[in-house]
């Protein structure tokens, strides 16, 4: 995108800047965002699993929830969440260590939107097979 | 928030120089490299793999960590991502709490809470009894 003026032309991303406007801006907003949602995911996650101290029937309930409609879904977007964490942490260690990195940063930036889907679209497969055929399967 | 300015070579400033940001720095980097792996291994064995969620009961659990494979894998694990978020999440305060005390206070509820998980998450691994109950 670019703002029109006589003689010359504004980039909305200025270059030599990495993390203001443009993709370098928004992967950082995300990173941020799943992190905290991911951080707090954690702490759940450790409390449920240590439901295992209690007794098997205590673990088994939580766990239940988790093989729920509603929830199941949530795990497909935490998988989502932790998948372009990942690899936007990836995209950071080669903008800092790899010299051709701050050049490629973008490019990189739209790799992980399509890696991300191609991971996301038969890990939403798997993932809730189980769960559309309880809603929607007429055979099980 | 306040702003103090030391003369350039003053003790003061030369007191408050530590490399605990670049070390945290690097910390987030090697921590999340092998987080990667720790990570998306157990989201594709607990979520996707072999029926995925609805597979997952407390026979499972004891199954998996009848083998010191899994024990570590999940240990590391748990410390490396409270460690790494923990963090991130130190980071994210200092960026937006911009009272000093609201900072104080908020990083030391997350000191506290982060060091509960692990301590609990860790106890959990080393104590789990498959007999139980």
């Amino acid at each position: 995108m670019s703002v029109e003026t006589p003689g010359f032309s504004l980039r909305a991303t200025p270059i030599g800047t990495l993390y203001r406007g443009g993709e370098g801006m928004w992967t950082w907003v995300l990173h941020r965002i799943t992190g905290v949602s991911l951080f707090f995911f954690l702490f759940v996650h450790v409390l449920d699993t240590a439901l295992v101290r209690v007794s098997p029937a205590a673990y088994d309930e939580i766990i239940a929830t988790y093989k729920t409609p509603i929830v199941n879904l949530l795990e497909v977007g935490l998988v989502g969440a932790v998948l372009f964490h990942a690899f936007n942490g990836i995209r950071i260690i080669l903008i800092d260590f790899w010299a051709k990195g701050p050049r490629y940063q973008r490019q990189m930036t739209w790799g992980i939107a399509a890696v991300w889907l191609l991971i996301m679209i038969p890990g939403f497969y798997f993932m809730t097979i189980h769960t559309i055929d309880a809603l929607f399967g007429s055979t099980s | 928030m306040s702003t103090a300015v030391f003369a350039p070579r003053s003790d003061s400033r030369n007191k408050q120089r530590s490399n605990f940001e670049l070390y945290g720095w690097m910390f987030m980097r090697v921590s999340g490299i092998i987080l990667v792996f720790l990570v998306l291994g157990h989201l594709f064995i607990m979520n996707i793999l072999d029926g995925g969620v609805q597979r997952i009961n407390f026979a499972f659990v004891a199954g998996r960590w009848a083998s010191p494979f899994w024990q570590v894998w999940d240990l590391s694990m748990l410390w490396l991502a409270l460690l790494h978020g923990g963090n991130g999440m130190r980071t994210i305060i200092n960026d937006y709490a911009e009272r000093d005390q609201t900072r104080f206070w908020l990083k030391m509820l997350l000191y506290v809470s982060t060091t509960f998980i692990i301590v609990l998450g860790t106890l959990v691994i080393f104590t789990f009894d498959a007999s139980i109950g």
